[in-house]
């Protein structure tokens, strides 16, 4: 079975059997001195996998700086760092290779110590299983609980409990089924829908490849046929929903365009609608190109470049997805959160983040809570500290592409970076959108006058109020806004004193002054609609074919003229500005009413007489006008 | 067999199902292919983030797997960056050769570097030893080059599985300003997640082969059909033995000792580096087929035909702090 002790095999029936090997990768974990080294050790010596020479330092190792008297000492494969090596401990991820004719195993090995929480987090990120090493003697201590939960935390879907030492209890049967049992519960507890437990001496090789004669009682697989079997997870990522995250567009020359990257989940075939996320853009998948030639399909876990039958500028940070099933777009999400650096996180600190192919800046809102890593009770916490796990919001500065982590790693993993020094600080998951928008997945649009009008509550308009200088506009303009307003209504008051001063204030009184002068009023009235706002503009506006053309510049139904009739005598006895007896001694010139024309509207929306009903009056009136309108929201 | 290239595996339709509804059989990629995507994934990320990356082309079998990749991650354009060989001057004739056919064959741009200081000094294996040959003409000079270029990541091809210090290494390697290598102070990776921004004057090695082993390395060239120097099929050539290893005799620049006279043996090499630091194994594996048989039963891992490990125990971590690839 292993690849070095297949004596007379031929090249062709080796490479037959073994172009068809499987990639699995695992992590492993036990508290110091659970026998991790040993079993691993014995892992990569038994399947075959250790040169001449290796074993010739081993066999020399073990005699000089070996625990096990003249016996190999496995543990002593794994080390690396000399540092390490003379403290006796290993403090980082290691990784390991191994393979047998069915499976190439990349081993993930990490140490055990509770300061170590992030290595095994790393480990664990890619891991399809995880083998947790448990010492019989000892059973199940806060450390078990610890690997196991973070196993399940980073979605490893599979874990085998291998119960250590057995020898040192007899290999008794009973003590593994209560070993088992534990085990089991502490699985159900934390949500791990597989575990396995399997009885092993590491030091003495009993079910670690082979079935060992000391436990006849034991019926199941050993750790090898475990590993062997194990489902891999990119195998049930392909029943999942497609999803590409767009790493790098290929442009070679200027025929090509090429979107480049791992397919996280799913499978796609040439014919196949596909939508861009966030951008929202669609098309249809034209050629699955690879140096090796077209693919006809191509499934998660490999490396494509897509061609799409239309020309849409996409770019990195955009997930392809197909529009039956796309992934949620969002930029506030409840996440967890595993600590890396020195320095302690902070809430309020932004971060950047990598998320998929994005790269977006994120705030931390403050932490719901941390783990305690040993009782796995939430407590309150202001901050979270090197190897500390914790759950809080993130607002992102921009919206991104994601699935929950539980459902797609690549798409709800991510990494936070120091702005300063660049390192990697944090690892997290989202967990899930803080809008409950994931469910809604908007249409292709502009974000249009439509669009505005929706974030509004109520439909735009103008209400063009005409009349007389002193008729009583902007009095009941005023009244107006104010009474919109407490209504929640977007509002905006164009009137004399916000546009003479302003935009127009190189304007005059002349006739041709006056024109221009209602166009431009037209023109921004127009702009503010198309953003969605009630408008109510507030001047004499004596010239139909002005107020003609300012109701020709907006939609049907969302000019509303508002004749505010007063006659000209009521309106020169009231005279608040006292202009009309400026006008009349001829000190200001084209005064409305005395020396220039006031032309009243001949078929106005609203005619409100201002001998009849006072300006509060008015302004009701015109309430229930928009409410009749359909502007606002009946009551 | 007749490879031509990756199998493509079982990608039949199977029957109906239960519901009468046709299902598709998953397509369960090989470790193989796996390894190639992520080596790709790699690749495609290092161009996505850097300013300005290169690869480092040292002409044995691991950068020609490692060139086979590139090809394939920005197909069908060429690969974004250029190539760099950092020349000790001391390779094999054959390396020089091939080099240059396949620089020419894919229209590489392709820089060699030579530690022209080193070479004013008359630095060379056999006078200076290999401690300090490696560190001048291939530390030193690596160093040199990623400085003249401006190049801020470096792909390498490096693999875990070589040698057990570096089974900690990252994908993503930081190196300060003045190149070193800190242990202590390596990013976490997760995922698929590779964090490449660095500071000012920093720069990061690259090893998208990480998680092949050597086997991987010898099936893949196999089953692609990837070109590889000459020198790893076994044939007549001139060696002496010296400390238990055989070294070929290249060209003249090879001191003899008195009385030692280069005997005609059939070997190979299983790893290239220079030439006099390089050892050679008897072997009869004239044809992939047989190098990769011989690999399955091979019982010496590879690094033991390179001089530089056998100085001291743990001596390549202590070079890679030192800036050593
Ligand atoms: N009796 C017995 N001792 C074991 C077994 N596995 C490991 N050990 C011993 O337990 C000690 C710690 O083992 P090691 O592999 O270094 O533990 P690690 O810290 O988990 O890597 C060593 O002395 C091993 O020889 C086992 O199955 N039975």
């Amino acid at each position: 079975m292993a690849v070095t002790s297949a004596a007379p095999e031929t090249l062709a029936e080796y490479l037959r059997a073994n172009e068809h090997a499987r990639l699995l990768r695992f992590v492993t974990c036990g508290s110091v001195d659970d026998g991790k080294s040993t079993l691993i050790g014995r892992l990569l010596y038994e399947a075959g996998f250790l040169f001449d020479d290796q074993r010739e330092a081993l066999e020399s190792d073990s005699r000089k700086i070996g625990t096990q008297g003249g016996n190999l000492d496995f543990a002593l494969l794994l080390d690396g760092l000399a540092a390490e090596r003379e403290q006796g401990i290993t403090i980082d991820v290691a990784y390991r290779y191994f393979q047998t004719k069915r499976r190439k195993f990349i081993v993930a090995d990490t140490p055990g110590h509770e300061q170590y929480t992030r290595n095994m987090v790393t480990g664990a990120s890619t891991a399809d299983c995880a083998v947790l090493l448990l010492d019989a003697r000892k059973g199940v201590l806060t450390q078990t609980r610890r690997h196991t939960y973070i196993a399940s935390l980073l979605g490893v879907r599979h874990v085998a409990m291998a119960v250590n030492k057995l020898d040192l209890v007899d290999y008794s049967e009973s003590r593994f089924r209560e070993l088992e049992a534990e085990c089991r519960r502490l699985a159900q507890q934390l949500g791990i829908e597989d575990i396995t437990a399997i009885p092993v001496s590491a030091l003495h090789g009993d079910n670690v490849v082979a079935r060992s004669s000391n436990t006849t009682w034991y019926e199941g697989a050993t750790l090898l046929e475990y590993l062997e079997n194990v489902e891999i997870d990119e195998d049930r990522m392909q029943t999942a929903p497609f999803r590409l995250p767009i790493q790098w567009v290929n442009r070679p020359d200027a025929e090509f365009r090429g979107f480049s990257g791992l397919i996280s989940s799913g499978t796609i075939t040439p014919g196949e609608r596909v939508i861009a996320l966030p951008s929202r853009r669609e098309s249809t998948v034209a050629r699955i190109v690879t140096y090796d030639g077209d693919l006809d399909r191509a499934v998660s876990g490999q490396s494509v470049t897509l061609t799409l039958t239309d020309e849409i500028d996409i770019s990195r940070g955009e997930v392809l997805a197909t529009p039956r099933e796309p992934p949620g777009v969002g930029e506030q999400f409840e996440a967890t959160i595993v600590w890396m650096a020195e320095e302690p996180m902070l809430r309020g600190r932004n971060y950047l983040m990598r998320v998929g192919t994005s790269l977006v800046g994120a705030t931390i809102a403050p932490l719901k809570y941390k783990l305690d890593v040993h009782t796995l009770k939430r407590i309150a916490a202001e901050k979270l500290e090197l190897n500390e796990i914790g759950v809080c919001e993130i607002e992102l500065d921009r919206s991104i592409p994601f699935d929950p982590y539980r459902e797609n790693r690549d798409m709800g993993g991510f990494i936070l970076i120091d702005r300063i020094t660049s390192n990697t600080v944090g690892a997290g998951m989202l967990n899930f959108e803080l809008r409950r928008s994931d469910n809604v997945h908007w249409q292709t649009i502009d974000i249009d006058k439509a669009a505005h009008a929706r974030l509004k509550g109520h439909r735009p308009c103008v209400l063009w109020m005409t009349g007389l200088s002193g008729a009583g506009k902007s009095t009941i303009a005023n009244l107006l806004e104010r009474k919109l307003h407490t209504l929640g209504c977007h509002t905006y008051l164009l009137d004399g004193d916000n546009i003479r001063h302003g935009l127009n204030k190189d304007l005059g009184f002349t006739d041709a002054d006056r024109v221009e002068n209602i166009r431009r009023i037209a023109e921004v009235s127009k702009l503010m609609v198309d953003a969605g706002l009630i408008v109510i503009t507030s001047f004499i506006s004596p010239f139909r074919s002005e107020r003609r053309m300012a109701r020709a510049l907006l939609e049907e139904g969302e000019f509303i003229e508002v004749f505010v009739d007063t006659p000209l005598r009521v309106a020169e006895a009231r005279d608040p500005k006292s202009l009309y007896a400026k006008a009349r001694r001829g000190e200001i010139r084209n005064f409305t009413g005395i020396d220039s024309p006031y032309e009243p509207p001949e078929a106005a929306e609203v005619h409100i007489d201002t001998t009849e009903i006072s300006a509060e009056q008015a302004a009701e009136t015109l309430v229930d006008e928009l409410r009749r309108r359909g502007v606002l929201q009946p009551d | 067999m007749t490879p031509s290239s990756l199998p493509r595996t079982s990608d039949r339709a199977v029957g109906e199902g239960p519901g009468g509804a046709g299902r598709i059989e998953p397509k369960r990629l090989t470790h193989l292919q796996r390894l190639e995507a992520e080596s790709i994934h790699i690749m495609r990320e290092v161009v996505a983030q850097a300013e300005k990356p290169v690869m480092l082309y040292s002409i044995g079998k691991d950068s020609s797997v490692m060139l086979r990749l590139a090809l394939k991650a920005f197909s069908p354009g060429m690969p974004p960056f250029p190539f760099l060989h950092v020349d000790t001057t001391w390779k094999f004739r054959d390396m020089y050769a091939f080099r240059d056919a396949t620089a020419r064959e894919h229209g590489l741009e392709l820089f060699v570097h030579i530690n022209e200081e080193g070479v004013k000094q008359g630095i060379n294996p056999f006078t200076h030893g290999s401690a300090v040959h490696t560190d001048v003409m291939k530390t030193q000079s690596l160093k040199q080059a990623l400085d003249k270029y401006g190049f801020d990541a470096a792909f390498g091809g490096a693999r875990r599985d070589e040698e057990r210090s570096r089974a900690k290494e990252r994908v993503f390697s930081f190196r300060s300003a003045q190149h070193r290598w800190d242990p202590k102070n390596q990013r976490p990776e997760l995922w698929r997640l590779y964090n490449a921004r660095k500071q000012k004057g920093e720069s990061m090695r690259i090893f998208p082969l990480s998680n092949w082993t050597e086997l991987d390395v010898w099936q893949y060239i196999y089953l692609e059909q990837i070109p590889i120097v000459p020198l790893y099929f076994a044939k007549e050539r001139p060696v002496v033995e010296r400390d238990g290893t055989l070294i070929m005799v290249d060209d003249d620049r090879m001191p003899l000792e008195p009385g030692e006279q280069p005997m005609m043996k059939k070997v190979r090499f299983r790893t290239l580096g220079c030439y006099p630091l390089t050892g050679a194994i008897e072997s009869d594996a004239d044809t992939l087929e047989s190098i990769v048989n011989e690999m399955l039963l091979a019982r010496t891992s590879e690094r033991q035909g390179r001089v530089i490990d056998h100085d001291q125990s743990a001596s390549m971590e202590k070079k890679k702090q030192e800036g050593y690839f």
